[in-house]
């Protein structure tokens, strides 16, 4: 049993670290209320090779373990949670498939620009109808001669806008009365194909979040990703990852929301003495020390499972459901530490709060983690 | 061009120093490459990437500067030395360091050693210079430009504000002041690589030098922390009776007049 980081885990999380706070922190509130893409923030993490992380040297990519990923995701989403749910979607939603599923020309095509950054990775699979119940999939790819013809539409796409091209779910067939779901690679300036960027939201303003339109959209039969019928499975292996993406993206706000109250209620005086002294923000503030410890621990924990290459589902939804929960509590109880000032958006913690809450919902809710960790014990 | 690096492992600048029976507390407090010397190495790589050749960081202490040295090759620097003194010598000064600095590069036939203009800890800023006097090179201290054409070099140096532009030529030592340049964030393909990159450890020994002919020069007395500011007072009332006022206090209170 061995708790400590890698050399090299240390040393990129000292480098991410100061780079959070140096060039990512600064403009985090103003982002947040323009809601201005940070493109020139991950124009540098891609001078830094930071985004192709996980992926082989052969694609562009740096070969970093899941640890690595972690750390880089929490590191950004402490300064700008914005910025670190982008940078999770690169990487686990838009890279991951076509790494686990791609053919090997599928990913030097697709893959590679992934990494050096010349394109944001994405992935369209939630609907109107449906998310993590992918039966109500409605959008359909069918079968014309040697294309695919794909009508449908997407709803809740991170990074679609910044993407040239992404893998959806769609319908390619039924068999024995049940639909059959394949992913397929689209690109995105493909005829007929429209991202719609105007959703407006409770929190993580500056990141990309997108409705996709498929209006008779051609795409060629060897752009079907993984193998045919495959396609849901494949994203429950896909999301696996990205939890672990979303449990450090959750433990990065959190950290973040502790820092603030724990720096404010030493120098913050009420009835003569900071509130630091008074029990009552103590027990606040060591709880939330120790839930944040926990639940970066488990993040860890997946993320080293999954590097051994053993099964990760359950603790990647573990951490995933715990880290978004305690993110939620801690960022709530920052606010309060915060009294009136908490509630300004001056003092980054509310919006700490509006962006943890989206750790609940995205990649799988807080109920689907149950339903999924339910089912890894037995039920 | 064969350039080395003379880097320090200090204290984060974020540390909150503690100071118990006459020692600064070490234990769980972060340590930093020198943010001086960050500006060295990362001018050895923009030497090395216009005229070629090979950076060597070196470095004298414990084991523990090892990451501080992986943080450089990471950076971008070839190969690493770590001079470890951990078993040899308990105390150590600016003489004993540039004498051992001095003894191991004595053979290396350096053609540009860059160092920071201070170290934050110690601050004497005296190790550069004293190495270069000793390699009986040129040197020049807190510089904020370097442009070398051949052995010629162009150098701006930043004296308390101004600005001094001067030639020399190499073989040369020369300290950074910060303006010299942004030093890169290490990527994460060079962290990925920092460890396979060649990082030599030697001993006193190894370079021959006896640890009594590097004693320190000098002996620390005594190390305390800057008193607390207090808050600062206004004085009030009319003016003459706050002049007044005001030469008591510096008499009788702050006992400067």
């Amino acid at each position: 049993m061995n708790f400590d980081l890698s050399q090299e885990h240390q040393m990129i999380r000292k480098t991410m670290k100061e780079f959070a706070d140096k060039v990512v922190a600064p403009g985090a509130i103003e982002r947040d209320r323009t809601k201005a893409f940070p493109k020139e923030i991950f124009k540098q993490l891609a001078d830094m090779g930071m985004m192709g992380l996980p992926f082989s040297e052969e694609y562009g990519g740096a070969g970093a373990d899941t640890i690595s990923f972690a750390i880089v995701t929490e590191e950004l989403s402490r300064a700008c949670a914005s910025t670190g749910i982008t940078y999770s979607a690169h990487i686990s939603l838009g890279g991951a498939p076509l790494n686990l599923f791609g053919t090997e020309e599928q990913k030097h095509k697709y893959l590679t620009p992934i990494c050096t950054g010349e394109t944001f990775g994405a992935f369209g699979l939630t609907e109107p109808n449906a998310g993590s119940d992918a039966g109500g999939t409605q959008t359909r790819a069918v079968e014309d001669g040697d294309d695919f013809v794909i009508n449908g539409s997407k709803v809740y796409i991170t990074n679609a806008s910044y993407a040239k091209h992404l893998a959806i779910t769609a319908i390619t067939g039924e068999v024995d009365g049940k639909k059959e779901i394949s992913a397929i690679i689209v690109p995105t300036d493909a005829e007929g194909f429209t991202v719609i960027d105007n959703y407006e939201k409770m929190g993580l303003n500056a990141s990309n979040t997108t409705e996709l339109v498929l209006e008779n959209v051609r795409v060629p039969k060897e752009n079907l990703l993984g193998k045919r019928g495959e396609g849901f499975r494949q994203f429950l292996v896909t999301l696996d990852g990205g939890r672990i993406g979303i449990g450090a993206m959750a433990v990065g706000i959190a950290q973040a929301a502790f820092d603030r109250a724990l720096r404010y209620s030493k120098e913050r005086k009420q009835f003569g003495k900071p509130l630091s002294d008074f029990q009552i923000t103590q027990f606040k503030l060591a709880d939330m020390a120790m839930k944040i410890e926990l639940a970066r621990t488990m993040v860890y924990k997946a993320a080293w499972l999954k590097d051994q290459g053993r099964p990760f589902s359950k603790e990647a939804s573990m951490c995933k459901l715990y880290a978004s929960e305690i993110a939620m509590q801690i960022a709530d109880q920052a606010v309060q530490i915060h009294g009136g000032y908490g509630y300004m958006k001056e003092y980054e913690v509310e919006r700490y709060m509006r962006d943890a809450k989206l750790c609940e919902i995205g990649e799988g809710t807080s109920e689907v983690q149950r339903m999924v960790i339910a089912r890894l014990i037995g039920c | 061009m064969n350039i080395y690096v003379l880097v320090k492992r200090t204290f984060d600048t974020e540390e909150k120093i503690v100071v118990s029976g006459g020692k600064i507390q070490e234990d769980g407090a972060e340590f930093i490459i020198n943010p001086y010397d960050e500006y060295a190495i990362e001018e050895a790589i923009q030497v090395r990437d216009a005229h070629g050749g090979e950076v060597t960081v070196l470095t004298m202490g414990g084991e523990d500067a090892e990451k501080q040295l992986r943080t450089a090759l990471a950076m971008g620097a070839d190969k690493a030395v770590l001079i470890n003194t951990e078993d040899d010598l308990d105390e150590m000064d600016q003489f004993t360091a540039a004498q051992i600095l001095a003894d191991y590069l004595k053979d290396k036939n350096p053609d540009l050693i860059l160092a920071g203009n201070v170290a934050i800890d110690g601050g004497s800023g005296q190790v550069g210079p004293r190495v270069a006097d000793l390699l009986d090179i040129n040197y020049v201290t807190t510089i904020t430009k370097l442009e070398i054409n051949g052995t010629q070099v162009n150098i701006v140096r930043d004296v308390e504000g101004d600005s001094e532009v001067l030639e020399t030529s190499l073989p040369l030592l020369v300290t950074a002041q910060q303006g010299l340049n942004e030093p890169r964030y290490p990527s994460l393909p060079g962290i990925m690589k920092a460890k396979k990159k060649p990082l030599d450890e030697v001993e006193l020994d190894d370079l021959d030098i006896d640890e009594d002919d590097v004693e320190a020069k000098t002996e620390t007395i005594e190390i305390y922390l800057p008193p607390k500011k207090e808050a600062g007072r206004v004085l009030q009332g009319d003016l003459s009776n706050q002049v007044q006022e005001l030469v008591q206090l510096l008499r009788t209170e702050a006992k400067v007049v």
